[in-house]
């Protein structure tokens, strides 16, 4: 049965742009049901603003099914805010109570430049997987589906990894700003499957290169695992390390020129 | 003479099919034989726009490109990987018949135009067909993780509307994995510089010049600059417009601008009121919800869906004794039991509530349970096929759905209407494409589950990347107008004035509310049951709360800055005009099929009624310069192969 939270605070980042200061704007809701998503509070201030002329606050939100990735919100310092394995968009008000205050920020890294408010750009992400983070196949020639087996244990782990939906939370919970998870979790999937061999160490070498061009370097301090919505471990970035490794060790290139 | 011929007669536009001659089975290979190349190094002369980076836009945009054709790609989302194809949850059909149990194309094709409650055009549909099996394939060979028996082959499972198990899946993220599969296809054309990619960037409009489609105007959502970009060909794969009711399972950002501008530029538009109302999503919890979420339909393989018998029942759903419960969708349809085609489960679950047997604090959803299936195949099993389906159930319902049932009410989820294209997916404008959910060919008037996902596929990866060639191959070495043209300009202009509009409209009330507003009325009235009287009622309303929305607008911030608020503006003011054109559609189809129901047109047990010899066709709507006026034009559909027969799934 739904429950109504009274007088929350909502302490929001607002900056108008990228070069311009930023500052805190405190914002009162004072009744919404514990059935409400996070989200919708945020609709519910946004119609209000609109409502009293004032600019909406920007934040980036889609699916609200915890699955396409847009959502990206800094809550009360933790990525995603306090519910373990849960995206900002599935977060429901049941989670806080009345009279709480609420800090609201965008992901902050340097790799992740701000466009407004609470709004980041995300684009590094596109670029790891452009370098590599694909099976080349093009349209057209591809064999029966069934031609090769994939026990099913390395099929599980595979879809683990690939369950990542590029948020970035495990950049922004990362005191260093690393994206390893991230990439850690794209070698992980395609490298395990075996349509993925053919390519699997200049797919590790070229993701790994264009992240360090962009984000931070990981120190293993973890956060990344306990920030994601899709609680994708950190085994993922050990294989990531391993198939770098090798790919730099045993020189590939100079191999395959034979 | 029937009504169809009549109307046949009457067509303002010619609308060519151009369905090839010959056998069914034979005709897409036909075609294919008989159609004209580009030489591999003229590909590159030529520029292919494509709209939208769902499966549809992502797939076709990644094989143009792998093909040698200059391709300019957009999306408004922040990256390819955001559309929302992603969402789709329980899985793509595939007529593989790995299981043995005697699947096939026919079947597949059969099962289509069956459950599409014949109003697809056949030709397609068996094209579509025949392109699942390579789907398959190909999202295989890219490193997609569908389920696996233990010897290491592909499983699969059941779907609405089919006797057979033809649907491969991944977990219940089918549609995030294959997203992410033509993503990162997509992506490795932008790494090696086969694709631009304008991210954050929203189609405007469509520049037709001397009948041929020749570009688009954009607007950079980040800068709020407008932009032309000039092409040879223009493809929509812009998805569907399931927000107009508001409250749907669509994302946030859906809409129908991109297909309603091309409209307005001269595009049909077909079938509007065929609109899937999805049977299992979670019911309503409140009024200032914004967003509906879908359970998938795969939770009918092992869930059972029941109310209790007596309208007063307070006791919680594991104390009802089974006397007590009326698991309808067994009862009246013994055959396909949970598995009933959608339109006819949602409608069975409006009838229960509606007569009072509802269940939860609203007494407005029906139960899916699983107690059974845990009973018979142990909680571990029901976890690893379902695992994320209930834990999403139970962030938003607030109840573990292991202990108690789910609550599940139908919401709008998916919209088989949308622009008229032909067997090359172009629309009536030569050089505009429609691929995905933004056309309406393939799914009649019902989608069946599982067939999102293979038509965009075989949109993007199979059909298109072969009829553009086909477009194309005259047009080497001939000049196209650049994006100096006075088209250009007046597309730019009319859409500054356009947004301009919006901020300066000094009204009281966000766009977010007017489209709240308007989604009410075309639910009530256009939703899953709808009347003449209604849809009247929704004809004066509609135009009503539109010239409110012109007067009483407020939109704050500015056009040069990051303003979602505008961006909406847009989006509710294309809704409103198409809202009009639905309910109109809706009123001009006299007959029942499928997602639509004519509460006047309905067997003595409650089933669509279809009149076959008046309605056999696709209704194509042209823009009459006013919403309310919109000219009707008519493709008569011919059933060569599935021999017209009433549905029956009992």
């Amino acid at each position: 049965m739904s429950n109504h939270l009274k007088n929350i605070t909502l302490r929001i980042w607002r900056q108008a742009g990228p070069n311009v200061k930023g500052n805190f704007e405190n914002h009162v809701i004072d009744e919404i049901t514990d059935e409400a998503s996070f989200l919708e509070m945020l609709d519910i201030l946004n119609d209000k603003l609109v409502h009293e002329g004032k600019e909406a606050v920007v934040f980036d939100h889609d699916c609200r099914e915890g699955i396409c990735g847009t959502c990206s919100l800094m809550i009360d310092g933790q990525a995603h805010g306090p519910q373990r394995g849960t995206a900002t968009c599935q977060l429901h008000m049941r989670q806080f109570k009345s009279n709480d205050t609420i800090t609201v920020e965008p992901w902050r890294a340097s790799a992740f430049p701000l466009i407004k408010d609470l709004m980041v750009d995300r684009s590094a992400f596109d670029r790891i997987i452009e370098s590599g983070g694909y099976i080349t196949a093009d349209t057209g020639g591809a064999p029966d589906a069934n031609l090769i087996p994939i026990p099913k244990v390395i099929a599980d782990a595979a879809m683990d990894s690939a369950e990542c939906i590029g948020c970035g939370a495990c950049v922004a919970a990362c005191p260093n700003g690393a994206a390893n998870l991230f990439t850690g979790a794209k070698i992980a999937h395609l490298n395990r499957l075996p349509q993925g061999q053919a390519e699997r160490y200049s797919r590790a070498e070229a993701m790994v290169e264009t992240m360090d061009e962009h984000f931070g370097s990981c120190t293993n301090h973890g956060e990344c695992e306990a920030a994601c919505p899709k609680e994708i471990s950190i085994d993922v970035i050990a294989l990531m390390h391993k198939d770098y490794r090798k790919a730099k060790f045993s020189n590939r290139k100079d191999l395959a020129r034979g | 003479m029937s009504l169809t011929d009549d109307l046949l007669a009457k067509n303002t536009v010619q609308l060519d099919s151009k369905i090839p001659a010959g056998p069914m089975a034979d005709k897409w290979n036909s075609y294919k034989d008989n159609m004209k190349l580009v030489n591999p190094n003229n590909k590159r002369k030529f520029k292919v726009i494509v709209v939208g980076t769902g499966l549809a836009g992502a797939s076709a945009a990644a094989t143009l490109a792998e093909l040698g054709y200059q391709v300019d790609a957009f999306t408004f989302h922040d990256s390819a990987r955001r559309a929302h194809s992603i969402a789709a949850q329980g899985g793509i059909n595939g007529a593989k018949n790995y299981k043995g149990d005697g699947d096939s194309i026919h079947r597949l094709f059969y099962d289509t135009v069956k459950g599409g409650d014949f109003r697809a055009r056949e030709a397609n549909v068996h094209r579509l067909a025949e392109n699942s099996v390579d789907i398959i394939d190909q999202m295989v060979a890219q490193g997609v993780p569908f389920a696996r028996e233990y010897g290491g082959l592909l499983d699969n499972r059941s779907f609405g509307g089919a006797q057979v198990s033809r649907t491969f899946y991944a977990r219940g993220q089918t549609g995030q994995q294959l997203l992410l599969g033509a993503y990162q296809q997509f992506s490795r054309q932008v790494g090696l510089g086969g694709i631009r990619l304008f991210n954050r960037t929203e189609l405007i409009d469509i520049v037709v010049i001397d009948g041929h489609a020749s570009g688009i105007v954009v607007r950079d959502l980040v800068t709020g600059e407008l932009q032309s970009h000039a092409a040879h060909a223009v493809v929509l794969a812009t998805g569907g417009y399931g927000n107009a009711f508001f409250l749907s399972t669509n994302a946030m950002a859906c809409n129908v601008t991109a297909a309603w501008r091309a409209h307005r530029k001269g595009a049909l538009f077909a079938n509007p009121c065929y609109t899937q109302i999805h049977p299992t999503c979670i019911p309503q919890s409140d009024d200032s919800q914004s967003k509906l979420t879908l359970m998938s339909e795969s939770l009918r393989n092992d869930g059972r869906v029941w109310v209790p018998t007596n309208p007063d029942e307070t006791r919680p759903a594991h104390e009802v004794p089974e006397n007590e419960r009326d698991y309808y969708l067994e009862r009246l349809y013994p055959s396909f039991g949970n598995l009933a085609p959608r339109d006819i489960s949602s409608r069975a679950a409006k009838r229960a509530v509606d007569k009072g047997l509802g269940v939860g604090p609203k007494k407005n959803g029906v139960y899916l349970d699983f107690a059974d299936a845990i009973q018979r195949l142990g909680r571990e099993v029901v976890e690893e096929r379902y695992g994320n389906l209930f834990q999403m159930y139970e962030r938003i319902a607030g109840e573990n759905p292991y202990e108690q049932p789910m609550r599940i009410y139908p919401a709008s989820h998916y919209t088989m209407g949308g622009l008229w294209v032909d067997y090359e997916l172009m629309t009536n404008i030569p050089g505009l494409y429609a691929a995905g959910e933004a056309n309406f060919s393939d799914h009649g008037a019902n989608r069946l589950g599982a067939s999102a996902l293979m038509q965009g596929l075989s949109d993007g990866y199979f059909v298109l990347p072969y009829t553009i060639g086909n477009y194309l191959a005259p047009m080497l070495n001939k000049a196209i107008p650049g994006t100096d043209h006075p088209e250009f300009k007046a597309a730019e202009e009319a859409a500054r004035l356009r947004f301009n509009g919006y901020l300066a409209a000094g009204g009281t009330k966000s766009p977010d509310f007017f489209h709240r507003e308007l989604g009410k009325i075309i639910w009530d009235y256009c939703g899953m049951e709808r009347t003449e009287q209604g849809l009247e009622k929704a004809l004066s309303e509609i135009p009503a709360l539109y010239e409110e929305f012109k007067k009483d607008l407020r939109v704050t911030g500015s056009g040069e800055s990051m303003n979602q608020t505008l961006e909406k503006a847009g989006r509710v003011d294309d809704f409103f005009q198409l809202g009009m054109l639905m309910c109109q559609d809706a009123l001009d189809r006299k007959e029942s099929c499928g997602g639509h129901f004519r509460a006047e047109f309905q067997t003595d047990d409650g089933e669509a009624l279809r009149d076959d010899d008046n309605y056999c066709h696709v209704s194509a709507w042209e823009w009459g310069g006013d919403p309310m006026k919109p000219n009707l034009n008519v493709e008569k559909l011919e059933f060569e192969e599935v021999h017209l027969a009433t549905r029956s799934y009992k």
